[in-house]
């Protein structure tokens, strides 16, 4: 029973990890149709920026705010001065985010070296709680807490506010939403910057449990595309409820059948993809 | 002169000018050409399935890798460097093409590009994980090349640049035949209009699978002779680089053209030599040549080029 209770909460820690990693990805597709493939890079750079910032302040939380505003720029450029080019063009999109890739992540090499860091914890999430016999790492707990906080806090943004109103327009119709003079490009600017910054920001989390490294950013875009194959991409259901689904199948996978570690999550990703290619929650394009 | 003729007369300059290479190059250069060749051979195989189907496959490396372990693998268990490992590993490619076609070809557009991206990287784990098979991140050293007849050994690089020379222009008269044959037409209306192929009668699924295989096929050619050629499959073949850089090639050469991916895998090829001679980030630049490419050259060099030279008149 133990075991199974601090499976579980592995599985959902790492499922928020994933939800913020791929919220981003999702929202940015949703409304732009934009697919990200530098989105890794942008986990990347959140973590190692958190790792400079963390060693020179000794500040968990300065350099949780570093990451998600470096990634956040990085978005900003990619999107304003790069992908607003080639609108529309997918094929030219992937090519540009592939290069962005490449380069993002041999410059991390010139700045932080190619030697694999983990961030430092907080000092007050050093540790594990102890909750009637279940001793679980508190980090761990302050993981799902966040994950869970922004989850519903995008939900409850997107579905009670004016702005997640005019955000639910645009995604619809973006013609319509131009027409009552809702300004899409600032718009698309805007939720670009926002879900890289997620992105960034799901980079510092997890650098104290995933670490840092080269090809991180690899790593991480291959898990992303999983959950939106799962989960289906454009919907913000499809990426919270994917990332609990690869989340648990990678987990229980690893503890159970630790030889199969791969084929835990890609077997049943390809089972869904032939039997619904969209994903579970995806839109029909 | 009719087009038909130009085609034939630039082919046969091509084979001339294959021919005399190897009296002005350096070894190594050939090296660089022999290199360019097979890997213009994997851009082919995402050509066919990006110029004449408009699926994007970020995956290609699926059939390179798998081709080159199966040729080293067959080679390894089965005694001796043999023509026979060549034959195994495009039935290698060709059965990874079987399995993963079907799961492939059921979506489009984007979901393509990141299914085929999936499938390369699940190859990428199996054989870094799969020590006792696949060598892990060591990879399958020592692949012996076979006689090439009797007495003359691959092994020199002037016959093995031959023999890449010959299987390119077979590959490509391949090509050639297949694109403007009656299934190469209607690949093109399946590209235009899907609905209206199938209201035709045309079985769209089965040219969809069948170009897949082909596809697989090329791929799979181009790995068997990648392995020969370094003489180690190791889990980069898989890489995202290759997957990719085949796109690349074929977008700076002109997609849906002959000899578009030749082009492209020339440049990139020895741009990537000369770089990497004064830095070990060679990727920054590989990276730009992306980014440039989008940004200046969107709808392939050979295109651009073309269009400039008019507008310059």
């Amino acid at each position: 029973m133990e075991f199974w209770i601090i499976q579980t909460l592995n599985a959902l820690s790492f499922a928020m990890l994933l939800f913020l990693l791929c919220a981003g990805l999702s929202l940015i597709f949703g409304l732009m149709n934009i697919l990200n493939l530098a989105h890794g890079s942008c986990y990347l750079i959140g973590a190692y920026v958190a790792f400079s910032v963390d060693n020179w302040s000794g500040n968990f939380f300065l350099g949780l705010l570093s990451g998600a505003v470096a990634a956040g720029a990085v978005g900003y450029i990619l999107q304003r001065f790069l992908l607003r080019r080639v609108y529309g063009l997918r094929l030219l999109q992937v090519l540009l985010t592939f290069g962005c890739m490449f380069i993002i992540g041999d410059l991390a090499i010139i700045i932080w070296g190619a030697d694999p860091t983990t961030l430092r914890k907080p000092e007050w999430l050093e540790g594990a709680f102890n909750m009637g016999g279940i001793v679980f790492p508190k980090y761990r707990l302050f993981v799902i807490a966040v994950g869970l906080f922004i989850g519903i806090g995008l939900w409850l943004f997107q579905e009670k506010t004016k702005w997640g109103a005019i955000l639910r327009a645009s995604v619809d119709d973006e013609q319509m939403a131009r027409a009552v003079g809702i300004n899409v490009p600032v718009l698309f600017t805007t939720v670009f910057v926002l879900g890289v910054a997620l992105t960034g920001l799901s980079g510092v989390l997890g650098g104290p449990f995933v670490g840092v490294y080269p090809g991180v950013d690899l790593d991480v875009l291959l898990l992303a595309v999983v959950v939106i194959i799962v989960g289906g991409l454009g919907s913000m259901k499809g990426a919270f409820f994917g990332s609990i689904i690869v989340a648990a199948l990678d987990n229980f996978g690893k503890a159970l059948f630790p030889e199969l570690a791969m084929f835990t999550i890609f077997a049943p990703m390809a089972i869904i993809l032939a039997l619904k290619p969209t994903g579970l929650w995806g839109r029909v394009l | 002169m009719s087009n038909r003729n130009i085609k034939i007369l630039s082919f046969i300059t091509l084979v001339a000018v294959f021919a005399l290479l190897p009296l002005v190059l350096s070894t190594y250069r050939l090296g660089l050409v022999t290199s360019a060749l097979i890997l213009a051979m994997l851009a082919m195989s995402a050509n066919l399935l990006l110029g004449y189907l408009g699926l994007a496959s970020v995956g290609q490396a699926t059939f390179f890798g798998v081709a080159a372990y199966a040729v080293a693998i067959f080679t390894r268990h089965w005694g001796g460097a043999s023509w026979s490992a060549m034959g195994v590993g495009l039935l290698a490619a060709l059965a990874t093409g079987l399995v993963v076609g079907p799961l492939a070809i059921r979506t489009r557009d984007i979901f393509f590009l990141v299914i085929m991206l999936a499938f390369c990287q699940i190859f990428y784990g199996v054989t870094y994980r799969w020590r006792s098979v696949t060598g892990g991140d060591d990879g399958l050293p020592g692949l012996a090349r076979p006689d090439l007849i009797p007495g003359l050994n691959l092994n020199s690089p002037v016959a093995f640049y031959g023999l890449v020379v010959l299987i390119f222009l077979l590959v490509i008269g391949a090509f050639w035949l297949l694109v403007n044959s009656p299934l190469g037409l209607a690949l093109k209306g399946i590209k235009d209009s899907e609905t209206r192929m199938r209201a035709l009668g045309y079985n769209v699924w089965l040219y969809k699978y069948l170009t897949f295989l082909i596809s697989a096929l090329i791929g799979g050619i181009s790995g068997v002779l990648h392995a020969y050629f370094y003489g180690c499959p190791n889990p980069a073949d898989f890489s995202l680089i290759h997957s990719s850089s085949a796109l690349l090639m074929v977008i700076l050469g002109g997609p849906g053209t002959l000899f578009g991916p030749l082009v492209g895998s020339l440049i990139i090829v020895f741009v990537r030599d000369i770089v990497s001679s004064f830095t070990d980030r060679w990727l920054i630049f590989l990276g730009l040549a992306y980014v440039c490419t989008v940004l200046f050259f969107p709808a392939g060099l050979l295109v651009t080029l073309r269009k400039w030279r008019k507008d310059a008149r």
